[in-house]
């Protein structure tokens, strides 16, 4: 990874000597979380386990480690089409580290995922002051990340084959926070996100997934399919508005969110976002719903009209148009409230949620798999889940 | 006209308005502070949910978690 790291040390150390003295902004709770996880639509069952300890090893340092496990079995639309159901496990690892002094706080934090056909590598920057009595915090982040692409040989979940494509990834990012009343608060955030792949080796893949395909064909005939040909690159922007509101009655708030992202593939999209916390005596309750839309890719088609048509083409149903809704409720209980041994507090936490994404110009080809008359005619396809979540959160 | 009106509005701003105070003082911020406040109370369930939704979806960016692998296939 090419980083030019005297830069963002010069930037973080210069920012940590040079800020003045403040009691506002604090460094994250002290916490262990424990997690098991489970998606469970279309074909594919994910699930695994994931902890999450952060501890402070000074008055003025967080340090955080995250262990993360995808188990997967897949056997989904896209596997059903172009090869057979498979296995896999991919496994996440974060390290982190915060500085505060006075009003701010500085960041770094490295994640490694290994897949047996994907690694990727980030290193993350950010920093945040807070200022205007402390009604006002400025953030500002960039990360740099090098993915490196491979294909599946076999079906061991851990060894990783050729080197098909190399991305390099950079995001940066910047945010603004400000208290409206003693009830209210307001964000605004932006990131961009470049993406810059080397094919390796004439494999022909960049940014698309190596185990897709496109298809052609005439309709009520006949429909092939052949691999992808994407972009190298790809520029993406997405702006994000979320709001908080403390609901004095019932001691309870609700948050809101609206997002709004585009990228230099033509891909429109927005998402509405808004949540209810309900406190009991010894419990929260969480009620939440999710809308996004977006619009198609410059070159994505459910079926283009002959091989080599374009330049780009693509049939991935991530790049296709669709509306993805969602509703979801948690519950925590909190125990030993008021510490027990070394224990400041604890909660055990139960999380469900079902997701539907209805696609509108992504066809179902596996029915015209064995009945040419049906290409480019097929329904369209439609995804349902279900998503939980059970941990237990302890403080310290 | 345009130059009176730019001159009026510059004595107006220059005149009337002080600089602006903080307006929620430091002792009226205990619901701000209240853990139901927090849109990601709980920072592990709040990145899984995001990984769930961006392994399934174009849009990336301007949300609470950074990095990771594909695991989308």
């Amino acid at each position: 990874m090419k980083l030019n790291y005297s830069i963002f040390l010069f930037a973080l150390f210069t920012l940590l000597f040079t800020s003045k003295a403040g009691y506002a902004a604090v460094l994250p709770e002290e916490r262990v979380d424990l997690m098991i996880h489970s998606f469970d639509g279309g074909g594919v069952e994910v699930s695994g386990p994931a902890l999450l300890i952060r501890t402070n090893v000074a008055s003025n340092t967080s340090v955080f480690y995250n262990y993360y496990v995808d188990n997967i079995s897949s056997a989904s639309i896209d596997v059903e089409l172009g090869g057979s159901a498979y296995d896999e496990e991919r496994v996440e690892q974060s390290v982190g580290v915060d500085f505060l002094n006075g009003k701010t706080t500085m960041n770094l934090s490295y994640t490694d995922s290994v897949e047996n056909d994907y690694k990727a590598n980030t290193l993350s920057l950010g920093i945040s002051q807070d200022f205007f009595g402390d009604l006002s915090t400025l953030s500002m982040g960039y990360s740099q990340g090098i993915d490196s692409v491979g294909s599946r040989t076999g079906n061991n979940p851990m060894t990783f084959s050729s080197e098909l494509s190399n991305i390099k990834r950079q995001n940066y990012r910047i945010g603004f926070s400000q208290i409206l009343t003693k009830n209210s608060t307001i964000s605004l955030g932006w990131e961009t996100i470049t993406d810059e792949a080397t094919e390796q080796g004439g494999s022909g893949v960049t940014l698309n997934n190596p185990y897709r395909s496109y298809s052609f064909g005439t309709a009520g005939v006949n429909r092939s399919f052949a691999q992808e040909i994407y972009p190298s690159t790809r520029t993406s922007n997405a702006l994000s508005i979320r709001g908080s509101y403390f609901i004095d009655t019932f001691k309870s708030a609700i948050h809101y969110e609206y997002s709004r992202f585009q990228d230099s593939w033509g891909i429109k999209s927005n998402t509405f976002a808004v949540s209810y916390v309900y406190p009991g005596k010894n419990w929260i309750l969480d009620f939440r719903y999710r809308y996004y839309d977006q619009g198609q890719a410059d070159f994505y088609r459910d079926m283009f009209d002959f091989a080599n048509q374009f330049t780009f083409m693509a049939r991935d149903k991530e790049l296709s148009a669709f509306t993805s809704t969602s509703v979801g409720v948690s519950a925590s209980y909190e125990f030993a409230k008021n510490g027990w041994g070394w224990i400041d507090k604890g909660s055990l936490n139960l999380s469900y949620d079902v997701l539907n994404i209805e696609y509108d110009n992504f066809r179902d080809a596996r029915e015209s798999q064995s009945d040419g008359s049906l290409a480019g005619v097929e329904s369209l396809y439609t995804l349902e889940a279900d998503i939980i979540q059970a941990y237990i959160s302890i403080w310290y | 006209m345009k130059r009176l009106m730019l001159v009026v509005s510059v004595v107006f701003i220059f005149s009337g308005c002080s600089s602006p105070e903080p307006w929620v003082k430091p002792y009226e911020r205990e619901n701000l502070s209240d853990p139901v406040m927090n849109i990601a109370r709980d920072p592990i369930a709040a990145g899984y949910h995001y990984h769930v939704f961006e392994t399934r979806e174009s849009a990336r960016g301007a949300g609470a978690v950074t990095g990771g692998g594909c695991g989308c296939n």
